[in-house]
């Protein structure tokens, strides 16, 4: 062998082993993070964490009920807003992919997504919250619901992109209207791209803050009404890990984790789910 | 094979300003197996499409003059309607693939939110896979999905599915090019049982095809209609030149 050619070869090893150690280097920083997380966290979560409400500076045992009930109800109401609204967008989108209307739309849908989330929060403070003169876990939902929307839009739209309109010809030659070739043929399916969409931005949005300072505001009491202030898990995050008291910061910890797990369920839920509903084309 | 079930009245269709279609007239027979055939680009799906009102559906896309289903102007009917006496099977075999065998037989009853006793389901589906000589292959499988077959027993299923919605008149959209030999010969066999109750449009660049399975060939080039006759005489003794080049393969 030519030293060239050797040289050739040792150029290639060494820019493969490049790209393993720099692929390597980004899992890293998600390591860190859940060891550490986890391991400041898990300790404190027990029964009694998941099930009690915050207790006064001083007495032990408080929880996170208040938060994780919230958090749920916040989501809740998010997804039921945004997720009609997004597919039927999306559907729009595939289906009129040429129209001006899609393409304004489309425009519109990915700015939106590049709003910060910190803007979309003051937007549904002067728009809801000012009016209806104090916060309320409802505003908090339709500024989460704003972020998910553009991902649920491009996720359901990108995925019935993918359908052959072989699938959509077939339903119009047996004389199905425009609705029944989309509710039963498109959607059922693009079923699994399109729940993986409303999963992931569910992931995305869990974990969001900064909207929520202005609108849900937080709650130190157990609250199920959207019309008041509630208490989520970003929430008692935010406010306990900035508090003098260690006890305080425990929760903190405890309470991100949960988060931490929640996210990371949704995620592999998604991968699940979404391979087990995926239709073979 | 009296009676004019088909008839294309000045029918001209385009896509934005490219005039495909180029005032045809024919009148299609009853119960009778025709063979569109012509050069790739003269026109065939396009005018096939027309006819059940598919054209229409492609953005850009107008026809004008008229169609005619048993002399009613399709224009005239509702474009559901017309697909559900005019049923089509396309090049590629496109069984709904969320759906099983069984599901996607009645798969124009079901999706269209008609509801049947099972036992008229189970009639249909039976009757249907037996007129396509599918029924021994896959009755022990209905509740596998359309996809789990093979290209060529997909494409049978496609005309199961547009035989069960007892249409008058079937378009085929050279329904065999995507298939291999045997399976072809499959599908072939099939048009002389069809057209017993139906009347087949079938759209092949393939001249031996034509000359097999169809009782009058229409010949296309460049959108018009050049020539339309009994098939013996077609492929005998062709009038126009164009049709005797094409006969010949001096083009294809
Ligand atoms: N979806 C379409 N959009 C625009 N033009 C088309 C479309 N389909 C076909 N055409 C045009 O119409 C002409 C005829 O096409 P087609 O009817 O598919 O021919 P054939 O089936 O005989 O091969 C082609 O030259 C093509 O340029
Ligand atoms: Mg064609």
């Amino acid at each position: 062998m030519s030293v060239q050619v050797k040289y050739r070869i040792g150029k290639s090893i060494a820019f493969q082993g490049l790209t393993i150690l720099l692929s390597v280097l980004c899992v890293v920083p998600l390591i860190f993070i859940l060891v550490y997380i986890i391991k400041a966290g898990v300790t404190k979560i027990n029964w009694n964490f998941l099930t009690n409400l915050p207790k006064p500076v001083g007495e032990t045992g408080g929880g996170i009920k208040n938060a994780l009930l919230g958090s749920v109800e916040v989501i809740a109401l998010s997804t039921i807003i945004a997720v009609p609204v997004g597919i039927l967008c999306g559907i729009y989108l595939s289906e009129y992919k040429q129209s001006k209307l899609a393409y304004w739309t489309r425009l519109s849908v990915d700015i939106l997504q590049g709003v910060p989330s910190i803007v979309i929060g003051i937007i549904a403070y002067f728009w809801i919250v000012k009016p209806m003169g104090h916060f309320s876990a409802i505003s908090g939902s339709i500024a989460l619901a704003i972020m998910m929307l553009p991902i649920v839009v491009r996720s359901t739209e990108e995925t019935l992109l993918l359908l052959p309109d072989s699938l959509r010809e077939a339903g119009y030659a047996l004389g199905m209207p425009f609705h029944r070739v989309v509710l039963k043929v498109i959607i059922p399916c693009g079923f699994s791209g399109i729940l993986s969409g409303v999963m992931l931005s569910v992931a995305r949005i869990t974990g969001e803050t900064a909207p929520l300072l202005f609108t849900a505001f937080g709650n130190p009491y157990l609250s199920f009404d959207i019309g008041q202030p509630m208490q989520t898990l970003p929430l008692i995050i935010f406010n306990y890990a900035t508090s003098p008291y260690n006890d305080w910061h425990d929760l903190a910890w405890g309470a991100s984790c949960i988060l931490l797990l929640w996210v990371l369920l949704l995620n592999i839920l998604t991968k699940v789910i979404s391979a087990k509903w995926k239709v073979q084309l | 094979m009296e009676s004019t079930i088909v008839k294309a009245v000045n029918y001209n269709s385009y896509f934005g300003a490219n005039h495909v279609v180029k005032d045809v007239n024919i009148e299609i027979p009853k119960n009778a197996a025709i063979a569109v055939m012509g050069p790739s680009g003269c026109g065939k799906t396009t005018f096939l499409r027309g006819i059940n009102r598919m054209h229409e559906l492609i953005p850009g896309a107008t026809a004008k003059g008229q169609i005619l289903l048993n002399g009613t102007d399709v224009m005239e009917m509702h474009p559901i309607f017309v697909r559900l006496k005019i049923g089509m099977v396309f090049q590629r075999p496109n069984p709904f693939p969320n759906l099983s065998i069984y599901d996607n037989v009645i798969a124009g009853y079901k999706l269209n939110g008609i509801s049947l006793p099972k036992s008229e389901r189970d009639r249909i589906v039976e009757h249907s896979l037996s007129r396509v000589a599918l029924w021994g292959e896959v009755k022990d499988s209905l509740t596998k999905k359309g996809t789990f077959l093979s290209g060529g027993q997909q494409q049978r299923l496609c005309i199961a599915r547009a035989v069960a919605m007892e249409p008058e008149v079937l378009l085929f959209d050279e329904p065999t090019s995507a298939l291999d030999p045997i399976s072809t010969s499959k599908v072939e066999e099939l048009f002389h049982e069809l057209k017993k109750n139906y009347t087949l449009i079938i759209v092949t660049h393939n001249m031996q095809q034509a000359a097999r399975v169809s009782d009058k060939t229409a010949f296309f080039y460049m959108g018009e209609l050049v020539e339309f006759d009994d098939t013996k005489n077609m492929f005998t003794n062709p009038k126009d030149t164009r049709t005797q080049n094409y006969i010949t393969g001096r083009f294809s």
